[in-house]
């Protein structure tokens, strides 16, 4: 049987075999990924309940840890509904736009020494580009529903996504002058070493820009004007329902997962481990990925929401100019060669 | 057919179908999501000869910024086309001398007297440990560096024209705010307690 099965594989032609083999790798990053984003929805019900001193969903399967598929099933059989005099084509495109550039993005993600669909030279550059797709997902999405509170919700999130994307763009800077290149995978591989050679250190002020304006471009709280419940509705996506409001949720979630993992792989050394002597590997990653995630839920339960010219003032007035002043100070750490990081 | 020969006809055919559909859309909003299609099928393109910086740049920049800020813009304005729509048959053959100078001079340019394998030789496969950003970031920074930086001041210039043009007085009567006054501002600034003895109730 397995040989019957390596000698069929082996007949293949080459082109279909390297074919079948991207797509079995994609099938590999995609299904735990989409898992985690359920999962990240339970777990930011449950955190965020027990923050706020209540119990969360723990009633669908052992301690509601069905409630993420019961969740999915409902918004499934639900009826997609189309607003009058909305555009039919755009309406039903923006979730597409929304969802694929954050499932995209995971392609070059090293999981582990090797693990990685995709080793590209410009890996950094396809991320930041990824991630700024999204935002038309937004956008279309508000114009297409013929709607004043989604429109509203997009020409925000518009405004805020440019300008979070520049501080964010310039963070990234500071990573690939301490690493000399844009491949992930070689990242990683210089912060070897244990935690004090991770660049979190030499690039603090860079990491707390890259992670508040990761929350920003997620339109999470509390920069979620895009949303912003308690003055237009649910923004964007006010008039989507079943499976295209799911698909708008995912997406909102994949990203969070997505600029969290980034996270662990820019500053925070990936799948090493935080001990000169330990094991490196992927439990690392992961660890490292869900405490970046965990923070989202902190955020979230802490903050309120800032309002609209204070999202833009934080943005173009305090962000940029900090993240230029420490490329500055960085390139001088560069000529001295100072510490482990520049060398 | 390879699969790469496969690749460039569909990204070349939904290229020139979008910048097609840029001109003939009736909705503005429309015409500027095609031309994001325009912008990605092209970087597609470019990926195809392994310009890869290039082509991701192409999507960062004008798919991921500019085109955001134009259709900003375009979704805000109300458009109304029929009065742009008046003058069509009157200059159109001014439009029509443009197009044929336009094509009269791509084709010179372009034409297999000038523009063909005999005059531009195939380029060559670069191997598989060349990267396109490295070698792009070391003749930036020594061969074209005036070039470079002659490019950067015009930019320099342009970002101060369009803040000083935009930049405009406030009337006086305009309150702002301060966020560093307002975060150092103390319970003292705020509050002022007042001592009072109690009274009796009647």
């Amino acid at each position: 049987m397995m040989e019957a099965a390596i000698t069929f594989w082996s007949g293949l032609p080459e082109e279909l075999r390297i074919v079948v083999e991207i797509l079995a790798k994609i099938f590999v990053i995609v299904v735990p990924v989409m898992l985690a984003v359920a999962y990240f929805t339970y777990a930011e019900r449950r955190i965020v309940g027990y923050m706020q001193r209540r119990r969360g969903p723990n009633r669908v399967g052992f301690r509601g840890l069905l409630q993420p598929i019961a969740d999915a099933l409902k918004l499934l059989t639900k009826e997609v509904i189309l607003p009058a005099n909305a555009n039919r084509f755009l309406f039903f495109l923006a979730p597409i736009l929304s969802l694929a550039p954050a499932l995209a993005a995971w392609a070059v993600m090293p999981f582990q020494d090797g693990w990685i669909l995709a080793d590209i030279d410009a890996a950094l550059l396809y991320v930041l580009a990824l991630t700024s797709l999204g935002v038309y997902g937004v956008i279309i999405a508000g114009w297409a529903s013929n709607s004043k509170y989604a429109f509203l919700g997009a020409m925000r999130s518009a405004a805020q996504i440019v300008a979070y994307e520049i501080a964010m763009g310039f963070a990234l800077v500071g990573v690939l002058i301490v690493a000399g290149t844009l491949s992930l995978g070689g990242i990683v591989h210089g912060q070897s070493g244990g935690i004090l050679h991770w660049y979190f250190i030499p690039l603090l002020p860079l990491f707390f820009v890259y992670f508040i304006a990761g929350v920003a471009e997620t339109n999470r709280l509390p920069f979620d004007v895009a949303e912003g419940e308690a003055e237009i509705v649910a923004g964007f996506h006010v008039e989507y329902s079943g499976i295209a409001f799911a698909l708008f949720f995912l997406a909102e979630y994949a990203n969070m997962v997505l600029i969290a993992a980034l996270a662990a792989t820019l500053f925070l050394g990936g799948w090493q481990s935080p001990f000169p002597e330990g094991v490196d590997g992927i439990h690392w990653f992961l660890i490292k990925t869900a405490i970046m995630c965990f923070f989202y839920l902190w955020f979230r339960a802490t903050f309120p929401r800032y309002r609209y010219d204070q999202i833009m003032r934080l943005g173009w007035k305090v962000f940029i100019p900090v993240t230029i002043v420490w490329i500055f100070v960085e390139g001088v750490a560069a000529w001295f060669e100072f510490g482990p990081w520049f060398s | 057919m390879p699969v790469e020969q496969i690749t460039f006809w569909l990204f070349s055919a939904v290229l020139i179908a979008s910048a097609l559909r840029v001109i003939t859309a009736r909705n503005p909003v429309h015409s500027v999501l095609f031309l994001v299609l325009c912008f990605f099928t092209a970087a597609g393109l470019w990926l195809l000869l392994e310009a890869e910086f290039l082509g991701i740049l192409l999507v960062l920049v004008y798919v991921g910024a500019v085109m955001v800020l134009f259709l900003f813009v375009v979704m805000m304005l109300d458009i109304n086309l029929e009065p742009l729509r008046e003058g069509f048959v009157r200059y159109l053959p001014l439009g029509i001398l443009v197009g044929v100078v336009m094509i009269a001079q791509l084709a010179l340019i372009l034409g297999p007297g000038h523009f063909g394998e005999e005059y531009y030789a195939m380029p060559e496969r670069a191997p598989a440990d060349y990267s396109n950003t490295e070698h792009l970031g070391q003749v930036l920074y020594t061969e074209y560096l005036y070039h470079f930086e002659i490019a950067a001041v015009i930019l320099l210039v342009a970002i101060i024209a369009a803040i000083s043009l935009t930049l405009r007085k406030r009337p006086e009567t305009t309150n702002y705010q301060s966020p560093s006054e307002q975060v150092r501002v103390g319970k003292s600034d705020r509050l002022r307690i007042v001592p009072m003895d109690s009274e009796k109730r009647e």
